[in-house]
């Protein structure tokens, strides 16, 4: 097959898809001029390439069609059998495009029954001469329809239609070709009345739909629209007429799929790469390497990122078929239905698109078949007659959710139940019990049909198992709420893309897996007697988690080793699915690392628990866990609330930005303290009697070191019996203990301090949680301890190199301050860009500069643009933000900001600070 | 893979052709088998195997080849034998089923042998059922009998649903 010829199959195949949206919506909405337009273009194209390619089948339906349709904008009522039989055509041009890409050229057969057809509506049923020779041709063809073989008038008549008819752009097109079989009878015989018709002939040119020049001029457009016409239809039935001027600015070309494959396979090789060059630099500590490899892996993922791109169409190309699936739909089943689709410019994977295709398509016409009811039964109960389908697409977090809403009779949980127990799925007593959600998901049961008569539509009982199937397949999952009368709900949550996802290695006896990165909402490190216990109720294990009680999974548990049941150490990682929360018990974190996700063999999809495999940056091959998966094999009564689902106000209240999770503790007073929690290590509870007095100082070994203790108060004793609450500040070399008189709590508030204490151990006051609280300057303690505290200080402090802290917030910059004192510097600090400029320009000298990215006026990265262009233009910088989104990632790139450190992590700071005093002694 | 050699298995088909069939054999609890050299793509080492907890028992595991995830197969688990005592190099047979990979550990990868289709002799009638299940027939060596196994019957164990 030659490429012109395939081109023309791939293009015409999405004109034609586009065609049958766009003519389900016009019979809608027979009075919209841009929607007929815009068919009428495309049918023309379809032509016009037919006839350049010689294809003389197709380019005579798609004339015929074109004809009715022109009658239609001259005019002619939009009736249901008049697009029905456009439609039709439409399916026979799909025969034939399908023949044609499977052999190479146009089956043989004749079209002369639709042709018939068409050319008979079309010029049948103009109701009004809009012209004199519409009128015309309508009462001649009626002659010609009567007595055909009359002699004299009636070659005239056929002879004008057939130039009526005549599609080609030019005058010159053979007009056998364009009207197929039917109409060569017609041309054997017109060359006798040739002279009389002439000027009719010229008329009938001038007056044929297509081949005016004007179409011509379309042409261009349309072409261009072809290329975006994936991406544009479905925007453009939604935006109407507005979308079209700017779809056809839209630049495209047509890659072949398999080159995007390629690229992809390509870059998920090269992020595999990436990952073992990373693994092998964690190991290995030099640097000259590490900053090439940290812009590999920049621009890697960037690359990954541009790629995943190409692969992205809207989800609205899986639903392009539906308007014409509901509409044959309810016409076959005399319901009235009207599908509304909202999102469907959401994009994503296509290989995702792929699978979804079938079973949404499937799920539609479920819907209409068994959702939506009669109309007179949807009047009985008080609906009006017209049933809606909606299908809901939108991104949500790392997942697509699609909803596929009826408001018909919802599902019918009796009959459910019956079935369930005649098929033997489950027993009465057990039916009995179910919750009507757990009813609700037998319909995806192989086989399983309530429909009271199997209709050609379905109710033949395959399809939702196999909707289900091959969702989970791909990661998703399937939920159904359903209401008596209201109607019901699918709602699909499925993964934006398969190929790469970032995942969290976790080992379980000495076995490694691999968590999906988007299932892990945090990590909690537990052993007995330490902050986190894993408690148990009737051997429950559950896990304390901010006053919440988080049910606790041990992975070895569900791997099949029963001996686990007492395990109590290892991380717990807090997952959530859907909306129950729950953590899974592994014994070991390692790091987290992009994989490339590989299909589960067939023989072991079976396993809910795995989602799929991988192979590791070090060519181990790992198994992928599915949360999901995991939640189902623990929690089938999930929905009676025994795996009890979470509020997710908690995790809604992380997402408010500007808020600061504050330690809420109460000291020797009854006034409320609190620190903010980024600076706290951990909280301890240690036993009194373990604290030793040195010298007036008491202090408590503590992880087989000395540990400082301070009392956060004056009123506060530290005891000396019972146990002792210790909030831990440590660096990576020394930890202070300050005694507290209880913890109360965390919160998770908007931080305004209102008014700055003049004693030193408080930054000011603050209400949290409606209460007035303190909030303490943990360097007020430092001094307190200071003699330990420098004893223990690390070798880089012994430099001596000096920092100008530039932070708008004074309460970071009080809370910055000792931590980067402590680490050795000697610390200057300025609360805007300007003072910060300003100190510098008054020969203050620093070694190095972090800064806020936010500060009050001008940004952090004005400050950095304005020393880049001083002498200081190699001083190294560090830059705080609160988000690291690409842009800033970029900017910081280009200011040769050496790290972007997270505001709140304390710890990734001085490890940036130290990294760079390694460059700072190689530059000395 | 072809076809027609596919097929060698049922026997009406196989003598059809009456050219030589190649097989390679492998050692299995002492029992010799062939396998049709057209399934076989390659033989290997099966080493750094991951382990699949829930995994179906036949399945031994999981492992990387050349890039690609093969998924290992007992052949004396599927014919009901107990698993070999000493597990120093253990000996893979790449098999492609629908697609995938696997991998048929045996004890031991003999010799190629030519044989002609003409000769494969039905399974006795009283051959253990899951062998002959397994197995397309017998070849009579000169001092030994080789079994023919049906690779798509080895590679189309049940997977219970654990729903």
């Amino acid at each position: 097959m030659d490429d012109l010829l395939r081109e023309f199959l791939t293009e015409t195949a999405e004109h034609l898809d586009t065609v049958d949206v766009e003519l389900v919506r016009f019979e809608q909405d027979p009075n919209n001029q841009a929607i007929l337009s815009n068919i009428f273009r495309l049918v023309h194209t379809i032509k016009g390439t037919c006839g350049f390619l010689g294809l003389p089948r197709l380019e005579a339906l798609a004339h015929a069609a074109e004809t009715l349709m022109g009658k239609f904008r001259d005019g002619m009522p939009v009736t249901t059998p008049a697009v029905s039989l456009i439609l039709a055509t439409l399916d026979r041009i799909k025969e034939i495009l399908g023949e044609l890409e499977r052999a190479g050229s146009e089956p043989e057969g004749t079209d002369e029954d639709l042709i018939h057809a068409l050319e008979t509506m079309a010029s049948a049923e103009i109701p009004e001469p809009v012209n004199a020779p519409a009128e015309t041709t309508g009462t001649l063809t009626y002659q010609v329809l009567e007595r055909p073989l009359k002699p004299g008038e009636v070659p005239l008549d056929e002879l004008e239609r057939a130039f009526r008819e005549t599609p080609g752009p030019d005058v010159s097109a053979p007009a056998a070709q364009a009207a197929g079989a039917s109409v060569h009878q017609e041309l054997e015989r017109p060359l006798k009345p040739d002279e009389i018709s002439l000027d009719e002939l010229e008329r009938a040119f001038r007056e044929a739909p297509g081949p005016e020049p004007v179409a011509k001029a379309k042409e261009k457009p349309a072409q261009k629209d072809a290329g975006t016409s994936q991406a544009g239809a479905p925007a453009a039935s939604e935006g109407g007429e507005g979308g079209e001027g700017a779809l056809a600015k839209v630049q495209t070309i047509r890659v072949n799929v398999d080159t995007l494959e390629h690229l992809m396979t390509m870059v998920s090789e090269l992020v595999l790469t990436r990952n073992q060059l990373l693994e092998i630099s964690r190991r290995v500590d030099d640097h000259g390497y590490k900053v090439p490899l940290q812009r590999l892996s920049h621009i890697t993922a960037e690359l990954q990122e541009g790629v995943m791109k190409t692969r992205m169409q809207p989800i609205g190309n899986a639903w392009q078929k539906l308007p014409r699936v509901v509409r044959d739909l309810s016409a076959e089943l005399s319901k009235k239905i009207e599908l509304v689709m909202q999102g469907a410019d959401t994009e994503l994977d296509r290989q995702v698109l792929e699978v979804i295709k079938d079973p949404l398509t499937h799920m539609v016409r479920n819907s209409a078949d068994h959702g939506i009811e009669a109309p007179h039964d949807r009047k009985a109960v008080g609906k009006s007659e017209r049933g809606t389908i909606r299908l809901n697409a939108y991104h949500e977090g790392g997942t697509i959710t699609i909803e596929i809403a009826d408001d018909g009779r919802g599902l019918n949980f009796a009959a459910i139940r019956r079935k369930a127990v005649e098929r033997g799925i489950a027993t009465e007593t057990e039916v009995e019990r179910m919750s009507e959600a757990q009813v609700a998901k037998f319909i995806f049961h192989p086989g399983f049909s309530t429909a009271q008569a199997v209709t050609s539509v379905s109710g033949r009982g395959v399809g939702m198992d196999v909707v289900k199937t091959n969702i989970e397949l791909i990661g998703g999952t399937v939920d159904i709420r359903s209401e008596q009368g209201r109607g019901t709900t699918f709602t699909i949550k499925i993964p934006l893309t398969l190929a790469i996802v970032a995942a969290l290695i976790v080992s379980s006896h000495e076995q490694r897996f691999a968590i999906p990165q988007v299932a892990v909402l945090e990590l909690v490190r537990v052993a007995p007697g330490s902050e986190h216990v894993i408690e148990r109720i009737n051997g429950t294990p559950v896990l304390r988690l901010r006053e919440r009680l988080l049910p606790i999974v041990p992975l070895s548990k569900v791997l099949g080793s029963a001996d686990d049941e007492m395990a109590d150490k290892g991380f717990v990682v807090v997952t959530q699915v859907g909306r129950q929360r729950f953590g899974i018990l592994v014994d070991g974190v390692f790091h987290t690392e992009e994989i490339v996700v590989k299909p589960m063999s067939s023989k072991l999809r079976h396993i809910q628990l795995y989602s799929g495999n991988t192979i590791l940056g070090d060519g181990a091959v790992v198994l992928i866990v599915d949360p999901n998966g995991l939640a189902r094999m623990v929690g089938s009564g999930a929905e009676d609330g025994q795996f009890q689902a979470d509020a997710i106000q908690e995790t809604e209240s992380i997402a408010v930005a500007d808020t600061t999770t504050m330690l809420v503790f109460r000291g020797g007073g009854e006034s409320l303290k609190a620190v903010p929690l980024s600076l706290v290590t951990r909280l301890e509870e240690i036993d009194a009697s373990t604290i030793e007095w040195v010298s007036g100082r008491p202090l408590v070994q503590y992880r087989g070191r000395l540990m400082p203790l301070v009392a956060c108060d004056e009123q506060l004793a530290i005891k000396s019996e019972g146990s002792q609450a210790l909030v831990v500040f440590s660096d990576e070399s020394f930890a202070m203990g300050l005694a507290v008189e209880e913890i109360v709590d965390i919160v998770e508030d908007r931080l305004d301090i209102e008014l700055v204490a003049d004693r030193s151990d408080l930054v000011g006051s603050a209400v949290i949680r409606g209460r007035a609280t303190e909030v303490v300057n943990v360097a007020h303690y430092l001094p307190l301890v200071a003699e330990a505290w420098m004893r223990s200080s690390s070798p880089s402090g012994e430099k001596g190199q000096s920092l100008l802290l530039v932070e708008g917030s004074s309460f970071f910059r009080d809370m910055l301050t000792p931590v980067l004192k402590t680490a050795g510097f000697h610390v200057h600090t300025a609360g805007t860009a300007e003072e910060a400029l300003q100190l510098l320009a008054q020969g203050l000298s620093i070694d190095v500069m972090v800064t806020d990215v936010n500060l009050p006026g001008r940004s952090g990265f004005d400050l950095v643009e304005a020393l880049r262009a001083s002498p200081l233009a190699k001083l190294p910088v560090i830059a705080l933000t609160m988000s690291h989104d690409p842009n800033q990632i970029d900017r910081a790139h280009k200011l040769q900001i050496a790290e972007l450190v997270a505001k709140f992590d304390r710890r990734g700071l001085l490890a940036a600070l130290s990294e760079m005093n390694g460059t700072l002694e190689v530059a000395a | 893979m072809s076809p027609n050699l596919a097929n060698t298995n049922n026997n009406a088909d196989a003598r059809s052709f009456s050219a030589h069939e190649d097989y390679v054999t492998v050692l299995v609890a002492g029992q010799m088998l062939g396998l049709p050299i057209s399934r076989v793509h390659d033989v290997f080492v099966a080493s750094d195997m991951t382990t699949v907890p829930l995994a179906p028992p036949e399945i031994v595991g999981l492992l990387n080849l050349r890039g690609r995830v093969v998924t290992a197969v007992s052949l004396r688990r599927r014919l009901g034998l107990p698993d070999a005592e000493s597990n120093g190099r253990r000996m893979a047979v790449g098999l492609e089923h629908k697609g995938e990979s696997y991998g048929l550990l045996v004890d031991e990868v003999g010799e190629v042998l030519k044989l002609n289709p003409d000769d494969l002799q039905p399974n006795p009638v009283h051959l253990n059922r899951r062998w002959a299940g397994l197995s397309g027939g017998v070849h009579q060596l000169q001092n030994r009998l080789l079994i023919i196994i049906d690779v798509e019957a080895v590679l189309a164990f049940e997977t219970q649903l654990a729903a």
